[in-house]
């Protein structure tokens, strides 16, 4: 006998079940990949903040009171004739943003604990334990300054693609702040009572050596101009006193004074800001060569430059007695001031613009 | 080895706790003395008590946290295409996510830029921490449906709509009123926008149904991809509700703050539920083919999250402060949804408008009319008719629905407000704002443009409200256009030039399939602008005539 087994054509919603007219389309075709290809990153990111100029057929819908919309490209002094050519170098999204930070976080931890069981801060340079409550101490509110300051500024780029990367740096920014003060905390719990944690704050508020940071600080957190805040941050501040401080000091001194944690806690930063520094430079090396507003883009660059140069570096010549303090001294205040005018020398050079000598000498 | 020795127990060593961590991580701001902070949005709240911050997390958990929630999300994402997942998938619902996943990740990344906006408001640095967490979230959730949405693309049967996804989000007529959503989060008095209109209610109350409800109507069609990020992304909205919270009650103890509070949780309400309501009821109620009887419906479903969980749990507490609740709102919204027929009103909308989509809608059946019948008595007599016709206008060569004289349906005038239609006819309201005639779909909406978008209320002023502003309605871009003309334009047309994105059907197969052709000689016309161009006697008529509604002819 034979039977006959009549089955329903199988239904299926898969990718090939059926061709027909754009059925093999399958790459988001909207917009231009900065390279052959389309990365991950430009397809999680490119054209989710929309723009009356692309697809925004209705324009903005609300404004506020004042008439602004909810983007405008007057909300810096830079001009561009393409805001969307900006690629970030890091290329972050969330997946690859929580995998990083996760990272760093779990390295920290590690390092901390390991230490502190290996009792380590008990052998610690006495002398360097106050530097580290005064002075990394007061540091971490100058991070916590930028992470708030970037912050801020994400709100106000013209596209998606800008808004993500001062979103990211921020957000290091702000964990880097946190890191420095849970360590400290936890330093605390192993030294006992001679280190004051709340020591840094003070230091932060009133001690000479670091009024020229907060005011530089202060300056960028005031600044009302979201790209003046970035180019601030990431092409002044960070080298010639971020980096002045977390490689030229810290990271320097502190194996001599018998410390191998804080260097490690401080190195995140040190990464952080490559990434950071990287997506800044991109950004402003397009607008410095911008086809149409290159001059203009040149001067409010050197405007910055100057203002923001000026605070940082004298912010930092203030940091100075901060290398007379340890009793092992392994470098000079000198040498770490000329890498960090070096630095900021080949920063800007990379963007297109000059370092005033000021900055430089 | 001892049976109490544990690895916790010879690894652990004294830390500090998560109160201290949370007070001294609070500790690291300041108050600047060299440069003042600018405040570049502004609010006409005052805001004098410290925001606490209830969750006392901080970022050395945060980051691993997420992590692991992420790798969970991307595992399940893999093994969905492992237990080949879309061979079981209803495309019914897919084709939805068309539209939803378009709109989402722009309204998510919105709120990570309102962070900047509540950031600098509250007194105290203890819920800076909290909206730090809240915008690397909102980036994630961003970026991580974006992810969800090119999955789609790579995995479903038909990727037109997913493929110009963002452009599509710019142009859509649908999408019109999540781009209302998303820039009320970012725009005019900070508070209103980001604390109000986000978190104390979009977070609070409606994401309840974006996030909790939506997701399980996606298991039941074969999508537990959906689920799996969306149940992600609420799990990260407790956080955000907290920060809402908390911020409301900085500022609710301050009685100058009440009208304006009064004021923006009802905008905020009536705002969330014309928009969020149209969207996620239409998706849950026409995007399924699961007809159990045993489920809840969209307006069951509305009950539980909106009415008890949000209403009666959180905003009722409220009037122990002094404030006065808009019950009259909630019960009319709820009289909307079950006396009115919103939803099914929307969805109606929706497919009428097919061909300047970028998703394709099926006509329901009689499967579905014996569900909507049994969950909304009275269903079949008015809609029923109307999704047979839709059905037989599904086939090229019909003239499309959106123009055929035939079945009876009545284009209708936008909302001006939400940007929804005013579909519930009788409910319209023709007012003037500033010399000029707009439409509303109710005396909420009306009220929200007339009085709460405005420089003064109740003789207060209110220079940081928000103003509306554009091309707020969306037929008027194409008034006089050719219906394929428009298509083109929006981009709507799939790579062989012809073939329409949008399609009235399921059906996968070229020569079922609607071109351009099949849609020329039909001029689009703006409902507003010829409203406006009539005299007043004259609009009064036509008014009068639109309360009167529309009968769906018979369908034989």
């Amino acid at each position: 006998m034979n039977a006959q087994v009549q089955t329903a054509p199988q239904k299926s919603g898969a990718a090939g079940a059926a061709t027909f007219a754009g059925s093999e389309s399958r790459k988001y075709n909207y917009y231009e990949p900065k390279g052959r290809k389309a990365t991950h990153y430009e397809d999680m990111t490119v054209d989710v903040q929309p723009d009356p100029e692309r697809y925004l057929l209705q324009d903005w819908i609300i404004s506020f009171g004042d008439g602004r919309p909810a983007y405008s490209k007057d909300s810096t002094a830079a001009k561009s004739s393409n805001w969307h050519k900006f690629r970030a170098i890091d290329q972050e999204w969330e997946r690859t943003h929580y995998q990083r930070q996760s990272t760093i976080c779990g390295m920290i931890q590690n390092v901390i604990d390991n230490g502190r069981k290996s009792g380590a801060a008990s052998r610690f340079d006495k002398t360097w334990i106050k530097v580290l409550q005064d002075h990394l101490g007061a540091y971490k509110h100058a991070e916590f300054g930028l992470g708030t300051a970037t912050m801020q500024a994400q709100r106000y780029g013209y596209t998606q693609m800008i808004n993500n990367a001062v979103l990211t740096n921020s957000s290091y920014k702000l964990r880097f702040a946190q890191d420095l003060t849970l360590y400290l905390a936890e330093l605390g719990i192993d030294i006992g009572p001679t280190l004051d944690t709340a020591a840094g704050k003070k230091h932060w508020l009133e001690d000479p050596v670091w009024q020229g940071t907060r005011k530089s600080i202060e300056s960028i957190m005031g600044a009302t101009d979201y790209l003046e805040q970035y180019f601030a941050i990431n092409l002044v501040f960070e080298p010639l006193v971020g980096e002045l401080f977390r490689s030229g000091f810290i990271m320097q001194l502190a194996a001599a004074q018998g410390d191998f944690i804080t260097p490690a806690v401080v190195s995140a930063a040190e990464a952080d800001y490559e990434r950071n520094l990287a997506n800044a430079v991109e950004l402003f090396h397009i607008l410095a060569h911008e086809p149409e507003f290159a001059a203009h883009n040149q001067g409010v660059f050197n405007g910055w430059l100057a203002e923001h140069g000026a605070l940082a570096l004298e912010a930092a010549k203030n940091l100075q007695p901060i290398w007379s303090q340890p009793r092992v001294k392994v470098s000079s205040f000198a040498d770490a001031l000329a890498a960090a005018k070096n630095r900021i020398k080949n920063i800007v050079t990379e963007v297109g613009i000059r370092a005033p000598a000021s900055l430089t000498a | 080895m001892t049976a109490s020795l544990t690895l916790n127990k010879i690894t652990a060593q004294k830390g500090i706790g998560i109160t201290e961590a949370a007070n001294r991580v609070a500790d690291l701001g300041w108050t600047p003395s060299y440069v003042q902070e600018a405040m570049t949005f502004p609010t006409d709240y005052k805001i004098s008590k410290v925001a606490r911050d209830p969750m006392k997390q901080v970022l050395r958990s945060y980051f691993p946290m997420q992590e692991e929630k992420d790798n969970r999300v991307y595992g399940a994402l893999d093994a969905a295409l492992r237990g080949d997942m879309f061979r079981n998938v209803e495309p019914r619902w897919v084709e939805w996510m068309k539209l939803f996943l378009a709109i989402i990740p722009f309204p998510e990344i919105s709120a990570a830029r309102s962070m900047a906006m509540v950031g600098r408001l509250a007194p105290g640095e203890e819920l800076r921490t909290g909206f730090t967490m809240q915008m690397v979230d909102e980036f994630r959730h961003s970026t991580i449906q974006m992810n969800l949405k090119k999955w789609y693309m790579e995995n479903y049967i038909d990727p037109a709509g997913f493929d110009i996804t963002e452009a599509a989000f710019g142009k859509c007529y649908a999408t019109t009123i999540g781009r209302q959503f998303a820039e009320g989060f970012i725009t005019g008095d900070a508070i209103t926008s980001a604390n109000v209109y986000l978190t104390v209610v979009a977070e609070t109350a409606f994401t309840n149904t974006l996030f909790v409800a939506m997701p399980s109507e996606a298991a039941r069609n074969g999508d537990y991809a959906l689920p799996t990020v969306f149940l992600s992304v609420q799990s990260d909205e407790s956080r955000h509700i907290g920060n809402g919270h908390s911020m409301l009650m900085s500022m609710i103890n301050n009685p100058d703050n009440h009208l304006l509070l009064e004021r923006d949780l009802k905008y905020a309400f009536w705002q969330n539920h014309a928009i969020v309501d149209a969207a996620i009821g239409t998706f849950i109620e026409y995007g399924t083919t699961n007809r159990d009887k045993n489920k809840e419906s969209y307006a069951e479903l509305w009950h539980r999250w909106i009415y008890e969980d949000y209403y009666r749990t959180y905003m009722l507490p409220l009037e122990k402060y002094g404030i006065k609740i808009h019950h009259d709102d909630v019960s009319e919204a709820w009289d909307r949804i079950v006396k009115k027929n919103y939803v099914h009103k929307v969805a109606q909308f929706f497919s009428v408008g097919w061909p300047v989509n970028f998703w394709r809608i099926e006509a329901q059946t009689e499967k579905d009319f014996e569900w909507f019948e049994h969950k909304y008595p009275g269903w079949y007599a008015e809609f029923g008719d109307y999704w047979k016709w839709y059905g037989r206008k599904s086939k090229p060569g019909e003239t499309n629905i959106l123009f055929d004289q035939e079945n009876g349906y009545v284009y209708p005038h936008r909302c001006w407000s939400c940007m929804v239609p005013c579909l519930i006819r009788e409910d319209i309201v023709c007012d003037e704002v500033d010399g000029k005639v707009y439409t509303y779909c109710s005396k909420q909406c009306a009220w929200t443009h007339k009085l709460a978008f405005a420089a003064e209320y109740e003789g207060r002023p209110t220079p940081a409200m928000g103003r509306f502003s554009g091309r707020r309605e969306w037929e008027d871009c194409y008034h006089g256009w050719d219906l394929a003309d428009a298509i083109k334009d929006l981009g709507f047309v799939r790579p062989d030039g012809k073939t329409l994105v949008p399609q009235p059907h399921l059906r996968f197969d070229d020569k079922e399939m609607w071109t351009l052709d099949h849609v020329r000689g039909h001029t689009l016309q703006s409902p507003l602008r010829l409203l406006r161009e009539l005299s007043p006697a004259d609009r009064e008529k036509s008014l009068a005539e639109y309360r009167k509604g529309f009968k769906i002819r018979p369908f034989n």
